[in-house]
């Protein structure tokens, strides 16, 4: 791995705390790296196992479900 | 500020040259004269403190006009004096902290790590002056050993203190040294909790009381009686007395005062212009019957303005208001509701995707840290992309036309907008798509602001390649958006009301009163539950007067149908459309509602402890009321009488605390004293709860030379028979000394259990705690709300409580009914789930359905028997466990499907390639 790998990191976010969470984040101006991508869902339970892996097997670095 | 313009973008704040202490966090940090009261604000507008903006207070610097994007600041703009005519007012002010600077034994505004209890919880905050990084005034050192001393200004008879107990320092405190513990993490730590008589008496309370001790937070019953500050000037030392007298000294990293409530300082201003009597506290004076009404018609009162209180009494104390405000105005209600018209929906479903994306600059909230023009460029690309527009604020209203333009000109069937959050700005744009004729669920948004611009500002080639996945993934979803319809249920405008106790009748009333029609059910022979065996409220109000009182208006009211030996058999339905058959005397009736209040009520534990059953001497509150109804000149007779707490509660077995009995003890105790000035009375205790302003009460006992020891639960009192005598037996915890009483009576303050209600919780599906009481919505923030739609709670069958929070509660239980009740018809959320044509009735969903709104079907196809589930639209909130759970996508959920949540991994995918 080298020193400058940057990671696609996946994360599901319900859209009622998670995802409100990021939000206030924004409107705090907490800065963070800007690896991750986010997929807002209606509560963390609806994430299939299936899209977890389908996200890692095709070459997502890390999956966060955030509920 | 025009709020309609201003788009909280935060320039203004980061350009005002006027630094002034922040209040939000207790002064412990700087915002500017220009500022977001605190960041979840809704809405999130900014706001010009008129004290220290220099423009106001020296007509120069403007700057912030000069750097609003929009124009949102206008100083022009002047205070206008309005006039609204009202049919009923509500006073809802809340309290003001404790200030701790005249006590000055504490040392606060002396020694910099002193601090009050809220200056604590802003310490804690992710949203405080640190960020939530724990850190001490003195040398912003990380506190690794911090005490709390309660009853800060409460429960305090000398000058300077309030004599009541302000109820929630207790739990406010415990829950901060958990979150302190959380903070610290690893290593040494240790939280010490200074307290008198700890009072863990709502709902789940005492449970978490246990856990912290379990978890090695100390609590020490001592009232330290002078802090003095730490070498340097930094931590402090506390010198307190322990329960057996002797000295004791220790040093602290830091400590917190759990300051207590008042009225608020305007209070008095206010009563007067309204009217309102206050009492010598300056909260508002209520009944015990009426508990949010004040003497005034039509001026009702909630929250701490009426007595300290928790957040979920004041929330069920606002919501019993707000019924008491709209019963006055039940002739007026819909009379100036407005609906707005949209023209026909166009169908889009044969249609190839035809896709619209808007990508917002937010002035230079996005634009200057994403380049947007890049974005639009690459958006264009994407497949079914027909148009892409580029604004200088989306939310605008001329942008709003454009959109509805476009829409209509390049016949766009989808929608994709590029800027903020869509929690707080969806519901614009789908009003939009609407006013457009498109259906509003064929729109996506990329929030390209909050999640993007704002959190990596200096890595803007980042966060452009981060805005182009965005909007990649909600083209990818959107194309795979079709139009929903929300469903809508026929209500039923009528009401079910199981229990015929005080909070059950009071609903039923209620209901009646607001023009509902409620058929009240009482499992026994009589109404009245409880309330027969209470002789007085603990502010001295007689309870019969009262009950047969509101006993004869509920049996004669036109809208209440009273059924007597009631059982409800069956339940069918969801909220606004239930249907039950009840049984009376054998014959079954069906009755249709639209919402259920369960009101079933509790009893007193029937103890097995203390000889209890054995010696006729022994009895329970409730016998001991009767008595002093009808053998008060027995009563007056005894020489001894003698009152144990706790029997039953607060046990491992029952592991809550029941809340009316410390103060029933004490009113019992009081009246005896009044009777018989020579009695002896004692109150064996583990805590005394007089909470709020019982505590007075208290104090009034103790005058009185009431006796009063402590207990511990290891060392319970030991009751037995020496010949004739009953014989009382505890060790004084400060004499360290066995005593031993004689009494003429025991009196055994027994638990209060929920009656039996399993049949209801599997009718209805509802939940119990452990301990058999329904449980609510949301501990706080909706108390009188079952885990059911459309289904409400009051009284004991939720958590043991007096009279007056059970009418309150049941007030609340028809305040929230009416929000289903009102309509004819009640519209449902459009993102429910959808049982696809891949189930095959393996059922694996329906456990996992947290709303019970999955059943399975049978069906016959071409001879063949067949099984599926089948989704209850009004029951479904679509959270989706089904389709998580779902082996072969047999239940989808609208709006968040499988193959959407596939297109939108595969689409973050494809920027790896």
């Amino acid at each position: 791995m080298s020193d400058n790998f940057e990671p696609v990191i996946l994360g599901f976010l319900c859209n009622w705390c998670a995802y409100a969470g990021a939000d206030l984040a924004g409107v705090s101006r907490l800065q963070y790296p800007p690896n991750l991508r986010v997929v807002r869902v209606n509560c963390s339970g609806m994430v299939h196992p299936d899209l977890v892996a389908r996200a890692l097997d095709k070459g997502v670095d890390g999956v966060m479900v955030m509920g | 500020m025009d709020l309609d313009k201003c788009i909280a973008c935060g320039l203004c704040a980061e350009k005002c040259p006027k630094k002034v202490d922040d209040p939000y966090n207790a002064g412990l940090s700087k915002r500017k004269a220009i500022y977001l009261q605190y960041s979840q604000t809704v809405p999130l507008k900014y706001a010009i403190d008129p004290d220290t903006c220099l423009y106001k207070i020296k007509g120069k610097c403007q700057a912030c006009v000069k750097f609003c994007p929009t124009g949102a600041i206008n100083f022009e703009d002047q205070g206008e004096t309005r006039t609204l005519q009202v049919g009923s007012v509500i006073l809802a002010p809340g309290y003001q902290a404790f200030d701790p600077a005249a006590l000055t034994a504490y040392g606060y505004g002396r020694i910099p790590d002193v601090v009050t209890s809220l200056e604590y919880e802003r310490l804690l905050s992710a949203g405080g002056p640190y960020q939530g990084h724990l850190v001490r005034p003195s040398d912003h050192k990380e506190p690794r050993k911090v005490a709390w001393i309660q009853c800060v200004g409460s429960r305090n008879t000398t000058p300077g203190g309030n004599s009541y107990c302000s109820t929630v320092c207790c739990m406010y405190a415990v829950k901060q040294t958990l979150v302190t513990a959380e903070h610290l993490g690893r290593g040494e730590q240790s939280q010490t909790i200074f307290y008198m008589d700890l009072r863990s008496h709502n709902k789940e309370f005492e449970r978490y009381y246990q856990d912290a001790k379990a978890k090695g937070v100390r609590f020490i019953k001592s009232r330290p009686h002078s802090v003095e500050p730490g070498p340097h000037n930094i931590g402090v030392k506390l010198s307190y007395l322990t329960m057996d007298g002797t000295k004791a000294e220790e040093d602290f990293d830091l400590l917190v005062l759990s300051v207590g409530l008042e009225a608020p300082k305007d209070a008095q201003a206010m009563a007067e212009k309204f009217g309102v009597t206050l009492d010598h506290h300056n909260f508002v004076k209520t009944g015990s019957f009426s508990p949010v009404a004040t003497n005034q018609d039509g001026i009702f009162v909630c929250g701490a303005f009426r007595s300290p209180k928790a957040i979920p009494r004041s929330v069920a104390e606002a919501s019993a208001a707000a019924m008491e405000a709209a019963r006055a105005l039940v002739e007026a209600r819909g009379t100036l509701t407005r609906e707005k018209t949209y023209p026909p929906e166009r169908d889009v479903s044969p249609d190839e995707p035809r896709i619209g994306v808007f990508v917002c600059s937010c002035g230079i909230n996005i634009a200057g840290v994403v380049d947007v023009k890049g974005l639009s460029e690459y958006a264009a690309g994407l497949p079914g992309v027909v148009a892409v527009e580029n604004n200088l604020f989306t939310c605008s209203t001329d942008t709003q036309e454009l959109i509805a333009k476009k829409i209509k000109e390049l016949n766009l069937n989808r929608i994709v907008v590029a800027a903020c959050t869509p929690r707080t700005h969806e519901p614009l744009f789908q009003d939009t798509l609407r006013e457009a004729g498109l259906n509003p669920y064929l729109l996506e948004m990329a929030n390209i602001r909050n999640q993007n611009s704002w959190v990596h500002q200096q890595q803007p080639e980042a966060a452009t390649a981060k805005a182009k996945d965005q909007v990649r993934m909600a083209v990818a979803k959107v194309a795979r958006d079709y139009a929903l319809e929300r469903g809508a249920v026929q209500v039923v405008q009528k009401a079910l009301v199981v229990g015929g106790g005080v909070a059950g009748m009071t609903a039923a009333l209620e209901l009646a009163e607001r023009g509902y029609d409620a058929v009240l059910l009482e499992k026994g022979p009589k109404l009245g539950g409880n309330a027969w065996t209470l002789n007085r409220t603990w502010k001295g109000d007689e309870v019969r007067p009262f009950l047969t009182d509101l006993i004869s208006r509920v049996e004669n009211h036109p809208r209440i149908q009273v059924m007597k030996n009631a059982a409800l058999k069956t339940v069918n339905g969801s909220v606004g459309n239930f249907a039950s058959q009840v049984e009376v005397d054998g014959a079954l009736t069906p009755v249709a509602y639209g919402v259920a209040v369960l009101a079933t009520g509790g009893q007193e534990l029937q103890p097995k402890e203390y000889l209890f059953g054995q010696d006729r001497r022994v009895i329970t509150h409730q016998q001991f009321d009767t008595m002093l109804r009808e053998q008060a000149a027995n009563l007056q007779k005894a020489n001894s009488i003698a009152f144990i707490q706790c029997v039953g509660s607060r046990e491992p077995e029952r592991p809550y605390c029941s809340r009316v009995c410390c103060t029933h003890s004490v009113t019992s105790a009081i009246k005896l004293k009044e009777l018989n000035p020579q009695m002896n009375v004692y109150i064996l205790y583990r805590d005394l709860r007089t909470y709020g302003l019982r505590e007075e009460l208290y104090t009034r006992a103790r005058e009185l030379g009431v006796i009063f020891i402590k207990y511990y639960p290891d060392n319970n009192p030991r009751v037995f028979t020496d010949g004739p005598d009953l014989k009382v037996e505890i060790t004084d915890p400060i004499l360290q000394m066995p005593l031993r009483l004689t009494p003429d009576y025991l009196v055994l303050a027994a638990a209060i259990i929920p009656n039996a209600a399993q049949d209801l919780v599997e009718l209805f599906k509802a939940s119990v705690n452990a301990e058999g009481f329904f449980t609510e919505a949301h501990p706080k923030l909706r108390p009188v709300d079952s885990m059911v739609d459309g289904l409400y709670l009051a009284g004991l069958c939720h958590h043991p409580k007096p009279l007056d929070e059970a009418i309150s509660q049941a007030k609340a239980a028809v305040s929230r009914a009416g929000l289903v009740l009102a309509k004819e018809v009640m519209q449902l959320d459009a993102i429910k789930s959808q049982v696809t044509e891949k189930c095959d009735g393996c059922a694996l969903c329906l456990d996992v359905c947290p709303y019970k709104a999955l059943k399975l079907e049978e069906y016959r196809d071409n001879g063949h028997a067949h099984r599926r589930i089948v989704s209850d639209k009004a029951l479904c909130k679509g959270c989706g466990l089904c389709e998580a759970t779902c082996p072969k996508e047999g239940v989808t959920i609208h709006h968040f499907t499988m193959d959407q949540l596939k297109a939108q991994v595969d689409a973050v995918i494809e920027s790896l390639n």
